[in-house]
């Protein structure tokens, strides 16, 4: 079975562990600010919330992308952007609705989640578990399926 | 059964795709007017500023992608459809039947009506023919001038600049990209271009051009002055390309008239890309968007459609736009100019940041962004989905960079 | 490495920004961060200068392992004169707003002089700039931090500030970060405040790299955490109960000062202890404390995310206080709590919320209004000075009352903003001022605790647990457990702290790491990260420079070895209760052996061998 990134809110403490893991894993520094994979603070309602990209089915970066840079890996599930034929139009992240791919102007290219090839720094360095790397299935990922199909454009039959 | 797609960009590569997927033994054709492999326009302005090279615009990188995929595609112009015979004209006078056809024909540069636009400097800026002559010609100290500051104008516009010649911008409209961006921000991009060193004239029309002085060009405008210039770029909208279609029995509006299948009105035959007005997502009315993110999924739709077997019906496509001129990256989404609910906008004008929300009830309808390029897809999730934002909708009242905890909050319900 | 090598100096008289090399002749002297700032301090401003005038300066900064994947490694500190006691200033604090300040790319930040108006410094990567504060001025930091949000449209920015107490002149004003977190102590925010400066803002998205040896870093900080996650109070005690995990336990060994010091334990303590924050409440069946939170980088975790009951007296008509905040940490509690004999969880609370969103160190407060009660209850304060509240022991609504009245220096609030020492003096009552060099004393009574009566009377920013926490050893049995009411071989275990903490508050880590980690543990994190070698005996030599530094500072400040004493009823006034009963605090059989293990003479001050020893400044 394909694993997912799995998140549980309740867990986190807002250490920025993740952030800076990501960061290391895909540029060699710590830099919290060009993580995929980022720690929202609730402020008052105590609350920290660890989100990227779900890796969803409808992968509208995928289809939006004029070039063929976003492909699926076949073994992870990943929709990763290969930088050497992105071209920096950021068409992705305007018609991603979660708005997992962000454009990094140092380099005129868009990043998201890749899951590390099936490793994913994250998980690794999360120290309360509120980020691992499960079975597909596991709670909270269909949640978040859902709202992606609320979102589609029209490829749902029926709808 | 034979699939026709005619137009090789985007929407019919798209359509070409998925219908191999969903139908694999059926033939599938493609007919592209152009004598290119399938490629992007929206890669011309990165292969102008030679971040790319030519291969780095083609739709699919693999030179085997379409023979692996056993789609045929050929690069001729149809010139006619006779929807009776379920039959095409090719421009080689041959003809091709069909079972299902895909009209996804694309856009095409306008030209204003004035003189001069036929002189050989003159250019649009819209094939990569197109590119190639201007790369050729925008040479170091020459003056070039762009005629419309819209999305392709503007998209352009670095890769000018990065090439060293003296600029200058007309713009009919009181602003840059006037179609995409408010008052506010159409301004605020034009300062910025100021800034950079471009001449920037807003609410200027080109009268004429002609040929003479000491550069190959000398346009008037209508304010009465003059100036000369080696190379015009025009880049004053695009129309799509339904001349062809004439006595075709298709129903032609501002482009190609669908249901909400994307059927045209003659059976077997839909259409999709910027050649469809389809359906728009806030309006509930058809009309042509002509962005790339609604030809994929125009695309996607139409294959689905084609396939005997497969209905979907269109929710509509969230009018979305994203543009970078000259580093500074602005975007807009659904309906940005308000539809009559609350707004709510934060403005900096010193450091070119703008965000401003439109809402109807508590539910975002439409957005315009400067300088935002975190988490901005959100803005189509939060319209698309509807989302009812609830105590979310006063705190982004007072403070609109607060919408991705909005979202989280409201989509994900994570707070 | 791991040093960005670029500091940046703001001139706010004259209104520049310039930016400069680090000296990395002393980064290889003193680290980073509280040493290798005091350094500088000691360089460019003179001793004995009036700490609220422009001829002092104030300098943030930060470690070099600051923004790492090292565990807690997201301090900062704030390094000045300090306005209430007269010796050196060093505020450390953690929330995001260091880590944010190296990823924009520098090390620290040197402010000098004193700007005509209010401004606030904005930083974006390398661009600084000064800008207004006047819309500003006169708002709590709360309000503060929502505005600068909102005016720089940005989400992510990190604030640090200062609130209305500051600017009213309050002496122990403390500078919040990330709305509850503060370089809280010594009036650090005074200091800033006194120079027009409302804030500081920042935008960092460049990254911390530089490290020596990646991999080698990694490994090292990889082990840490595993450290602190096995062991049982860093791994287990801090995350679920906070430092407030201490209450039960100080109380049970008798070290918990009560009533102003008059007491040593507290009989109320269970009821505003770590664990009554568990408790749901009857309201609305919901515990004071929400989640515990993390510092950048910490894998530990102790920080309180807290509510306080809406239907308490203190917020009932208050909505903007319902929502979550910065909970109580144990010495807030104490001082607020068993120092003023309050044991109402919910008006401490709201206490705290009041002093992170003006900006004031709780314990200072507290310990002020705890002197105050005392007055008041001997009758040397009346209501006619209080304007109308009654000071008593255990009044709650006292405890309100003055935390608002001191947000804003209004009325009797201005008085208590004094601080404890010249409160007491004002109104005749010197001897009740619980402080030593003019700062209060925090949550463990030395008649208890011997070594923390050596520890106050040393400490270099006054009294201070931060400086050499023994209560690691004499309570918790870190890293040998030491009796708590023996006095022999405390002045070695002093030292020892003394320098192992100052050499962690150099590096950028947090100091609660060492209840798990010794020197062994943080030492190859510091030396996979920094050029050069920085072995444990580099790290304790680091330590011990650096409080031979500021010791030297405060000599030069004028402040000698007659200020290392406590207050006389820790020395004469036996403990009531408990273990400690009868016991005094037994200052004078250590202090002799501590000078002695300095290298300083027997009244204290420093010799000519022991400054060429550690090469400080002359």
């Amino acid at each position: 079975m394909q694993k997912s990134l799995t998140i549980d809110p309740e867990k986190c403490t807002g250490c920025l562990q993740c952030e800076m893991a990501c960061s290391y894993q895909s540029d060699g520094l710590f830099n919290p600010s060009k993580s995929r994979i980022k720690v929202f603070n609730f402020h008052e309602e105590g609350r920290f919330v660890p989100y990227t990209c779900t890796q969803c089915d409808e992968a509208w970066c995928l289809h939006a992308c004029p070039v063929d840079a976003i492909t699926l890996d076949a073994s992870t599930g990943a929709k990763i952007v290969n930088a050497d034929t992105c071209v920096g139009c950021k068409v992705c992240t305007i018609a991603c609705p979660f708005g997992t791919v962000n454009y990094n102007s140092d380099t005129g290219k868009v990043a998201k989640c890749d899951l590390c090839a099936g490793d994913p720094a994250c998980a690794k360095a999360c120290p309360t578990d509120a980020i691992t790397y499960v079975d597909a299935d596991a709670t909270g990922y269909e949640r978040m399926k859902e709202w992606a199909a609320k979102t589609d454009a029209g490829m749902t039959a029926g709808a | 059964m034979h699939h026709v797609i005619i137009g090789a960009g985007p929407a019919g590569v798209v359509a070409a795709e998925n219908l191999r997927k969903l139908d694999p033994t059926a033939k599938i054709s493609i007919y592209g007017a152009e004598r290119e492999v399938p490629y992007s326009r929206m890669a011309i302005p990165y292969f102008l500023i030679e971040n790319v090279p030519e291969q780095g615009t083609h739709l699919r990188k693999n030179d085997r992608h379409y023979d692996l995929m056993n789609i045929e595609v050929h690069q001729q112009r149809v010139d006619k459809i006779d929807a009776a015979a379920k039959a095409l004209s090719l421009e080689d006078g041959s003809t091709v039947n069909y079972d299902k056809l895909l009209i996804a024909t694309g856009s095409h540069p306008v030209r204003p009506p004035i003189p001069g636009m036929e002189l050989e400097n003159v250019h649009s800026c819209w094939t990569l023919e197109d590119g190639r002559a201007i790369a050729e010609k925008a040479k170091p100290g020459n003056t070039v001038v762009l005629m419309g500051a819209g999305f392709i104008g503007c998209i352009i516009l670095e890769s000018l600049a990065i090439r060293g010649v003296d600029l200058t911008v007309v713009e009919a409209e009181n602003r840059m990209v006037p179609r995409m961006m408010n008052e506010i921000s159409g301004n605020l991009i034009k300062r910025w271009c100021e800034e950079k060193g471009v001449n920037v004239r807003t609410s200027t029309r080109v009268d004429g051009i002609e040929e003479g002085g000491d550069k190959a060009l000398k346009l008037s405008f209508n304010d009465g002055s003059t100036m000369e210039a080696d190379v015009v770029i025009c880049a004053t909208g695009v129309r799509p390309n339904i001349a062809f279609l004439e006595g075709s029995g298709i129903n032609t509006d501002e482009g190609i008239l669908v249901n909400p299948y994307l059927e045209t009105s003659q059976a077997d035959i839909f259409a999709a890309g910027d050649v469809c007005q389809g359906l728009d997502f806030s309006t509930g009315s058809y009309m042509v968007q002509a962005i790339q993110p609604t030809a994929a999924d125009h695309g996607m739709l139409a294959a689905n459609n084609m396939v005997d077997g497969r209905e979907q019906r269109h929710r509509g496509c969230v009018n979305m736009n994203v543009l970078d001129t000259m580093g500074l990256i602005s975007a807009s989404f659904g309906l940005w100019e308000g539809s009559g609910g609350d707004r709510s906008a934060l403005e900096d004008y010193d450091n070119y940041r703008y965000l401003e929300l439109q809402f109807e009830d508590d539910v975002l309808v439409g957005a315009n962004s400067l300088g935002l390029t975190q988490h901005v897809g959100v803005l189509r999730g939060l319209i698309q989905s509807r989302t009812r934002l609830g105590k979310w909708k006063e705190k982004l009242m007072q403070d609109p960079t607060r919408v991705m905890e909005a979202y989280l909050a409201c989509a994900q319900a994570q707070a | 490495m791991a040093w960005t090598k670029k500091y940046l100096r703001v001139n706010l008289t004259e209104g520049t920004i310039k930016v400069e090399d680090l000296n990395m002749a002393w980064a290889n002297e003193y680290l980073g961060q509280r040493g290798l700032a005091t350094r500088y301090l000691i360089d460019e401003i003179d001793p004995k200068c009036d700490a609220l005038s422009p001829e002092n300066k104030m300098i943030m900064t930060t470690g070099p392992l600051t923004g790492t994947m090292a565990s807690t490694g997201g301090r900062y500190s704030v390094v000045c004169k300090s306005p209430l006691t007269g010796a050196v200033a060093c505020s450390n604090s953690g929330g995001l707003f260091g880590a944010e300040l190296k990823s924009a790319g520098w090390d620290m930040i040197i402010f000098e002089g004193k700007s005509a108006s209010p401004v606030y410094l904005s930083i974006q990567n390398e661009k600084a700039e000064l800008l207004s504060a006047e819309a500003l001025w006169g708002k709590s930091v709360w309000e503060a931090d929502a505005i600068l949000h909102k005016t720089h449209q940005d989400p992510q920015l990190k604030v640090a500030a200062v609130g209305r107490s500051a600017e009213q002149g309050c002496l122990y004003a403390a500078i919040v970060n990330d709305m509850h977190r503060a370089a809280g102590r010594s009036g650090v925010g005074t200091v800033m405040a006194s120079k027009n400066l409302k804030a500081v803002v920042v935008r960092g998205t460049r990254g911390v790299g530089n490290i020596k040896d990646m991999p080698r870093f990694m490994d090292a900080t990889n082990a840490g955490k595993a450290v602190l996650a096995e062991n049982p109070v860093t791994g287990q005690g801090l995350p679920a109960l906070g430092t407030q995990v201490l209450m039960n336990v100080i109380n049970e060994v008798g070290a918990m000062p009560t009533r102003n010091m008059r007491e040593t334990q507290f009989e109320g303590a269970h009821k505003i202890a770590g664990e009554a924050m568990l408790e749901p409440r009857k309201s609305d069946g919901k515990p004071n404390l929400t989640r515990n939170g993390g510092c950048f980088g910490c894998t530990i975790a102790c920080g309180r995310i807290s509510t306080i009951d809406r239907t308490h007296f203190s917020v009932q008509d208050k909505p903007e206080y319902w929502g979550n905040s910065g909970g109580l940490e144990y010495e807030a509690a104490w001082a607020m709590g068993s120092d003023c004999g309050v044991d109402d969880l919910d008006a401490l609370t709201y206490a705290n919320f009041l002093c992170n969103e003006d900006g004031m160190d709780p314990i200072s407060f507290g310990a002020t209004l705890a002197a105050a009660m005392e007055m008041f209850e001997d009758g040397d304060l009346t209501t006619e000075q209080t304007g109308g509240m009654e000071l008593k022991f255990g009044s709650a609504e006292a405890l309100c009352w003055a935390a608002e009245v001191v947000a804003t220096g209004e009325g009797f609030g201005a008085d208590l903003g004094l601080g404890s020492k010249r409160l007491c003096e004002k109104y005749g009552r010197p001897e009740l001022s619980m402080t030593v060099k003019g700062q209060e004393f925090p949550a463990y009574d030395p008649r208890g605790m011997q070594g923390m009566g050596l520890t106050y009377a040393t400490s270099n920013r006054g009294a201070c647990h931060l400086r050499s926490y023994t209560v690691s050893s004499e309570v918790l049995g870190v890293p040998v457990k030491t009796d708590p009411l023996e006095t022999d071989g405390k002045a070695d275990l002093v030292k020892a702290f003394q320098d192992a903490t100052a050499a962690v508050d150099s590096a950028g880590l947090c100091i609660f790491t060492t209840f798990a980690w010794s020197m062994e543990d943080i030492a190859p994190q510091v030396d996979a990260a920094c050029e050069g070698e920085w072995s444990v005996e580099k790290m304790l030599e680091v330590g011990e420079r650096v409080w031979q530094l500021e010791r030297q500072f405060n000599q030069a400040a004028g402040i000698g070895g007659d200020q290392d004493t406590l207050p006389k009823r820790l020395l004469t006034e036996g403990a009531g209760s408990g273990p400690a009963q009868g016991k005094v605090a037994e200052l004078d059989k250590m202090l002799p052996q501590y000078y002695e293990l300095r290298g300083w003479n027997t009244d204290g001050s420093m010799t000519d061998a022991t400054r060429q020893k550690w090469n400080l400044p002359a």
